[in-house]
């Protein structure tokens, strides 16, 4: 029992000793907070700029979500189309995979000619970055059905369709839900991204301006409603993780 | 005469159900383009029980796939229930050493998926799900799972998967059910009881049978007819009636009758390995 609850307390303990001993070296060292501002300093300026970080993150939510949502959509659509069909996936793997390659910081330059400044980039952005894990992921649960399942289906007559629908699909939800971690977090940065070359608002675009000014303290402050924005949006997505896909921790069928 | 003749085979269940005729499988990814099997010539009449044993590798699952629709060879033909297989054959029941249980799904739901293919029962299943259900509890207590069907599959043992399995195999009352080393990864306590278990389903359910397996005991206890098969590329190199009487008991794997069987059995198959 009492593992147990050092295990729960430890990410919290671990935290707050960091930010402390971040806190201790800065006053000890002295260090001056162009270079590296105490965690002190960084609250204080949170708390100053509150309201303008508060409408400035409420945008990044709201582009990082809209981007993570049509690459869900997006993504399980084309997942299933690859996992179905060995010829479809053969074929375009190494369009998607290039593309994947490319960096996406890359592609904002395109987006504003076609698109001009403004909401489409980070939203575009997000979208960008953040489809191919779901693709890959759901496809391959899809397309890794035991061969036996297979044939127990088939020797009864049942199409592909009815393979993918009753087995692939519930099949690769662990796997979806699985890659969902991975894609908001990369949707998250899409989206920064977007806004710094792109935007007039978000916390992307806020934290160029801050820099152009040196306003150290508010770039600070920035990054650490980043990171703890961040950290919210993987919870809920694990949570939800978490929640639906509750067999699949339990059987061993994904590792 | 003739005709007098066929509706006797007919009334006896003597009727062929499984035919192959000199077929030859050559699997279309095999790198050797070596065939799986070569001129596999053999028959399995209907309501009957048959084994087919013979060395790892031999083509006995290749065999499986081709009566049920699942391959089509390039050489030969195969007929199943009178006519000649063109596509996977829609009445058949399958079950192999994995259960291939979906672990999402309750035992129960596990066991009623092939209504949710097969014809009619799929566009009757959501109006007559109570009696679907009913069937499906029968079975299970048939193969002593009563009052297991809540359960999901992995909280189930090994054997108990393999009885669900079974069951699921059995609930669309197939006329053919093919199973492909079933019990190969139980211990022999349980791959006993399920002997027993299948023992009776058979005789419940009159349905032709055909179990690959490479248990010689396990052949000449359940079958009323076995083949032996070479090694690869896999032919029949013999076939051979078993004639206890049914039902039979565990009992008579203890009798000199039975261990001179397993012996012959032994012999066809050590010939058949060596052949090569
Ligand atoms: N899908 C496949 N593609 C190519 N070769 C296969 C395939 N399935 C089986 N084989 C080959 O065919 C032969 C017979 O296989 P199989 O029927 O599975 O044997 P058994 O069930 O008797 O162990 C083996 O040599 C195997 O390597
Ligand atoms: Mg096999």
């Amino acid at each position: 029992m009492k593992t147990r609850n050092q295990l729960v307390m430890a990410p919290f303990i671990f935290t707050l000793g960091f930010f402390i001993l971040w806190e201790i070296l800065c006053l000890v060292l002295n260090i001056s907070s162009f270079i590296l501002p105490a965690p002190s300093t960084i609250l204080q300026a949170v708390w100053e700029y509150r309201s303008q970080l508060t409408f400035h993150a409420m945008h990044t939510l709201w582009m990082t979500l809209s981007g993570f949502s049509l690459a869900v959509g997006f993504g399980l659509l084309l997942g299933m189309v690859l996992g179905s069909s060995r010829l479809i996936n053969a074929g375009t793997y190494p369009l998607l995979v290039g593309f994947n390659a490319i960096p996406k910081v890359a592609v904002v330059p395109i987006l504003v000619f076609w698109f001009g400044v403004g909401w489409v980039p980070p939203v575009m952005t997000a979208f960008l970055i953040s489809f191919f894990p779901i693709v890959v992921n759901v496809a391959t649960g899809i397309a890794t059905v035991e061969p036996e399942m297979e044939d127990v289906l088939r020797a009864l007559g049942a199409s592909k369709r009815d393979i993918v629908f009753k087995v692939g699909v519930p099949r690769a939800m662990p796997y979806f839900f699985g890659s969902l971690k991975v894609a908001i977090t990369l949707a998250y940065v899409g989206s920064v991204i977007g806004e710094q070359n792109a935007s007039n608002v978000g916390i992307g675009n806020l934290l160029t301006r801050a820099s152009a000014a040196f306003e150290v303290p508010l770039v600070w402050a920035a990054l650490l409603v980043l990171a703890v924005l961040g950290v919210a949006m993987y919870a809920l997505t694990a949570s939800v993780e978490h929640s639906v896909t509750g067999w699949a921790q339990r059987s061993q069928m994904v590792a | 005469m003739q005709s007098g003749f066929f509706l006797l085979m007919a009334l006896y269940g003597m009727e062929p159900f499984v035919e192959l005729h000199d077929v030859t499988h050559v699997y279309a990814r095999a790198e050797d383009s070596l065939p799986a099997v070569r001129s596999l010539t053999l028959k399995v009449n209907e309501g009957e029980f048959a084994a087919i044993v013979g060395p790892s590798g031999c083509g006995k699952s290749t065999l499986m796939k081709l009566a049920t629709g699942l391959q089509f060879p390039v050489e030969g033909k195969v007929i199943v229930g009178g006519r000649k297989v063109a596509a996977p054959v829609k009445l058949a029941g399958m079950a192999f050493q994995n259960p291939t249980m979906l672990p999402w799904r309750t035992t129960l739901d596990n066991i009623l998926l092939p209504l949710e293919i097969v014809e009619p029962h799929r566009s009757r299943l959501r109006r007559h799900k109570a009696e679907y259900v009913a069937k499906a509890e029968g079975l299970l207590a048939q193969v002593g799972l009563k009052g297991q069907g809540h359960r999901f599959p992995w909280q189930l043992s090994g054997g108990m998967q393999q009885r669900v399995s079974l069951c699921r195999a059995l609930i669309h009352e197939p006329k053919l059910l093919m199973l492909d080393e079933p019990f190969g990864a139980l211990d022999s306590f349980t791959r006993e009881e399920l002997w027993c278990v299948m023992r009776d389903l058979h005789a419940a359910q009159k349905v032709t049978i055909v179990l690959v397996t490479h248990d010689l005991r396990e052949a000449a206890f359940l079958a009323d007819r076995i083949f032996c098969m070479s090694a690869r590329p896999g032919r029949i190199v013999a076939e051979r009636e078993v004639g206890f009487p049914r039902p039979r008991d565990l009992d008579i794997t203890y009798t000199p009758e039975f261990a001179a069987l397993v012996h012959e059995l032994r012999g066809h198959i050590a010939q058949a390995r060596q052949a090569v």
